[in-house]
């Protein structure tokens, strides 16, 4: 028998510059089913959801689309939620200073006289409510006049929800749902998401953790490196099989490992917690203690989420909120509350976000180059020009930055090349401890080669390297050792002999 | 071809600033042709038009207060901040200087000392205000502005004190001799000359020549030109006003703030990435502070020329709205007001646009709310205009 699908996708491309973000991937749902999408970071599942929700529009990328048999053309997410689908993504879209009431009805207030209809939009919403299983019992029971603003994150989920139903959804999207809930609140939305499939709702699941997909999907599809993999029923899988087709595949040699002699301990954290900086109460980062040595590549290797930027950006003194714990540097307890303390220190962070936190765009090369060691290239105050240029030159030529003019300004680079100025600036200042995180995001496949080498000879010169990276190859192609975080918690240390992808990922992925 | 897209991008970047001030330039040359014509009866009778020596000279006298207003407030749009305080403390310091020498017969030296260190108390503190309680600098000063206004009402108790003593007057009025203000001149283009060579110099040691040294005498001699003309038409009518000499040293003198120091340069990445900067370890909330502390100095001088031309400390000076000629100054001459770009002379160009305005319509006896409207005019222009070109830019 032909399965009667809702959606199908035939042969999606789609191109970014520079980078294929999906492969002539088929995809299919059936009718009143639970879909689970799982993979990697980077996997193409957030591409796909897009492409289906309508922020990429048709003729931005290749392949067909159909719904309920017929091909669709998408131009905006409004065509989209006339259909019926609906997509909830991971930041929620929630007005906080509107009700519960206001916020289901965002987009179409019942009306009448051409004034909103108060006592039909809490009527209903109420009724909405009800449908999801939230009535006035229980603990997520939630009133319609309640401000937004004040419901936790479990609740406004619910609300996105019901404002899905508001729309007469048929195709409910689900990206990452759970990420931040708690372990009673994914309940309930487990329960909601079987609810609305037993009411002929079809339902797109994509979830890290693997457990909550075990649960409640009837098929998954996986995904890796923009194609599609597998799609099986759940009977058919389990977690282990799961993890190993998201994986599948075998290093490239695109990494130039050498091998180094680790020496003297530099970096010692002990039972270091940081405060979620929303949420009172709770941790984001709890009891994380690990210990950075001289001549290795320490790995931190993590789903999205797990806390590994918060962590290393609180240690750096940048984090919204200040951790407590012990940390020591060769052996001397530091307090670092600031960068510029991390900086009297020796401890340099390279952040992920490049062009926010990384670079000045407006600066030239040679200002960006300079800005972090200001006091190695002036007396007095007084900015020594020929000093500068110097340094500049240096690093231009010891890291091969790729730029005629050391006045150009910055933003005129390419992505490898800004990359290398953001390690110049960190250079110059001389650091022990350099903390790259995703060292080679949107960089192309020559500079990341080059940034590789670069960090090996800075652990030659008795620099430590501590690299986040989301990119499995990449810790496993360039680490020493690897530390696995999920859920703000240190979940495994594996030096590189004894870790295999599975085996990372086992421990990445957050237990419930 | 990357390379070649680079270059390209880089020639157009360059060439838009040239654009810019050029465009300025222009419309400067328009409006001082403009008014010649409509008050010379059609160029017959240049001497007691616009363009006569007597006015230009006064005309930079008057561009004195926003000028240097203007300077120092490129400073602080720079770092991301603006401050509307600046009419109103400047108005408060010239109260306090007049209340000082005509109440309290206080001297010349001991009335400046006392009305800068003032100001830049006033500032230091706004500027903690903003870097350390995380405020808003529109609001910190916003409300800066209304407490002044209010304390020179207090100060003055609504009356016009005057007069000053003749050796404050002179900081506002007097001129010097003509021979000294031509030396001034030619010590300025030898200076500028140094710089170049000296810029030159340190370019060749460091393999970064840019154009060749042809380039260079050309752009000397066409400074040395404009300063030499500038003093000229100053030496025809009583030579250089002590207040316009004073604001082309602090000029100079905060553009090597901006340009050569560790300062100058923390404020420029603190206003454009404002992350970024702190990531890199510069000390914002100290940077932030002495931009506001440096506001404040430049801001007391500003007070005591405007006190010493006026000859008197009025309330009325609060009311005249000065901080917003200064902020369009700014802009006029290129400052963002989402910060990190701006360059510290560029004021002088768009206070002398703004001064130009309110000189010449005077002159034609058109009725103040004129220079409102086409001030606000080119205001907005001058804006829409910077961002038409950075847009392009971007692209």
């Amino acid at each position: 028998m032909q399965p009667d699908y809702i959606l199908e996708m035939r042969g999606i491309t789609k191109l970014f510059p520079g980078v294929r973000a999906l492969a002539n991937v088929d995809f299919e749902v059936t009718r009143g089913h639970v879909h689970a999408l799982v993979g990697e970071n980077g996997a193409g599942k957030s591409t796909l959801i897009k492409i289906i929700s309508g922020v990429y529009p048709y003729g931005s990328y290749e392949g067909q689309m159909f719904y309920d048999g017929k091909e669709m053309k998408f131009q905006s997410i409004r065509d989209v939620e006339k259909e019926g689908i609906v997509c909830i993504h991971q930041e929620l879209n929630v007005v906080p200073e509107l009700s519960v009431a206001e916020n289901i009805f965002l987009n179409e207030k019942p009306t009448r006289f051409g004034f909103i209809d108060f006592d039909k939009m809490y009527m209903d919403s109420m009724g909405l409510l009800e449908q999801i299983g939230l009535n006035s019992e229980g603990n997520l029971a939630i009133s319609p006049d309640e401000k937004v603003r004040n419901l936790g994150i479990g609740q406004k989920q619910m609300v996105e929800i019901a404002k899905a139903l508001a729309k007469e959804v048929r195709l409910l999207i689900l990206d990452e749902p759970t990420a931040a809930l708690t372990e009673a609140e994914v309940d309930v939305l487990l329960d909601i998401v079987c609810k609305l499939r037993s009411e002929g709702v079809t339902c797109i699941y994509i979830s890290h953790r693997l457990d909550e997909v075990m649960r409640i999907a009837d098929e998954i599809t996986v995904l890796r490196d923009g194609q599609t993999i597998a799609t099986r029923k759940r009977s058919e899988l389990d977690k282990e099989t799961m993890i190993s087709l998201m994986v599948g595949r075998e290093l490239k040699n695109m990494f130039p490992r050498v091998p180094h002699t680790r020496g003297e301990l530099v970096l010692e954290v002990k039972s270091y917690s940081v405060e979620h900086p929303d949420i009172e109460g709770k941790k984001l980062i709890e009891n994380v203690s690990f210990q950075a040595c001289r001549g290795e590549i320490l790995g931190i290797s993590g789903l999205m989420g797990a806390g590994r930027t918060e962590l290393f950006t609180a240690l750096y003194g940048a984090f919204r909120e200040k951790g407590e714990g012990e940390v020591l540097i060769c052996g001397e307890p530091v307090k670092i509350t600031n960068p510029m303390d991390a900086l009297r220190q020796g401890f340099f962070l390279i952040s992920e976000d490049r062009k926010k936190l990384g670079l000045n765009l407006i600066m030239s090369v040679k200002e960006n180059t300079t800005l972090a060691a200001l006091h190695k290239v002036s007396k007095y105050g007084v900015i020594n020009d020929d000093r500068e240029v110097n340094y500049t030159n240096q690093y231009k030529a010891s890291l091969q930055i790729a730029t005629h003019d050391i006045n150009a300004a910055v933003s005129c680079l390419s992505g490898g090349n800004q990359q290398k100025v953001v390690l110049a600036k960190a250079l110059v200042c001389n650091p022990k401890i350099i903390v790259l995180d995703e060292p080679t995001r949107g960089i192309d496949v020559g500079a990341k080669y080059e940034i590789y080498k670069l960090m090996n000879e800075l652990v030659d010169q008795g620099v430590v390297i501590i690299m986040i990276s989301s990119e499995m190859e990449e810790i496993l192609g360039m680490s020493d050792r690897i530390i696995t975080m999920a859920n703000g918690k240190i979940t495994g240390e594996f030096d590189i002999s004894e870790a295999t992808q599975e085996i990372l990922l086992q421990a990445s992925v957050p237990g419930r | 071809m990357i390379q070649k897209e680079e270059k390209l991008q880089r020639y157009i970047s360059v060439k838009k600033i040239d654009v810019r001030t050029f465009t300025m330039f222009a419309v400067l040359v328009v409006l001082w042709i403009f008014f010649t014509y409509f008050t010379s009866n059609g160029f017959s009778s240049l001497e007691t038009s616009f363009l006569s020596t007597r006015n230009l000279s006064n005309l930079m006298r008057q561009m004195t207060t926003v000028g240097i207003m203007g300077i120092s407030m490129v400073l602080v749009m720079v770092s991301g901040g603006i401050d509307l305080s600046a009419g109103a403390v400047v108005g408060f310091i010239g109260c306090i200087a007049a209340v000082l020498q005509v109440y309290g017969g206080m001297g010349t030296t001991e009335t400046i000392l006392i009305c800068l260190i003032l100001s830049v108390v006033i500032y230091m503190v706004q500027g903690s205000l903003i870097a350390y309680l995380d405020l808003a600098p529109f609001i910190v000063t916003l409300g800066a502005m209304l407490v002044f206004k209010g304390l020179i009402l207090v100060v003055t108790k609504g009356t016009t004190i005057a007069p000053l003593q003749e050796s404050l007057i002179y900081f506002g009025q007097a001129y010097i001799s003509r021979p000294m203000s031509l030396v001034l001149g030619i010590v300025m283009s030898l200076l500028l000359l140094l710089n170049g060579v000296q810029k030159r110099a340190s370019k060749k040691r460091n393999g970064t020549i840019t154009g060749s040294p042809r380039n260079m005498l050309i752009q000397w001699v066409l400074m040395t030109a404009s300063i030499l003309i500038a003093v000229l038409i100053m030496n025809n009518y009583r030579g250089m006003p002590v207040p316009v000499l004073i604001m082309f040293v602090l000029v100079i003198l905060l553009t090597l703030v901006a340009e050569r120091t560790t300062l100058g340069r923390s404020i420029y990445a603190i206003g454009g990435n404002l992350d970024a900067a702190r990531y890199s370890g510069i000390n914002v909330k100290k940077n932030l502070v002495m931009v506001y502390s440096i506001h404040g100095f430049m801001i007391g001088v500003a007070g005591l020329i405007l006190a010493a031309r006026l000859n008197a400390s009025t309330t009325t000076v609060a009311n005249m709205s000065l901080e917003m000629d200064a902020i369009a100054a700014a802009v006029i001459g290129g400052t963002s007001m989402s910060g990190g770009i701006g360059k510290v002379a560029g004021a002088i160009l768009g206070a002398l646009m703004m001064g130009t305005i309110d000189n010449g319509m005077s002159l034609m006896n058109l009725d103040a709310s004129w220079q409102y409207i086409v001030k606000g005019v080119i205001l907005v222009a001058a804006v829409w205009f910077d961002i038409r070109t950075n847009k392009k830019r971007k692209n």
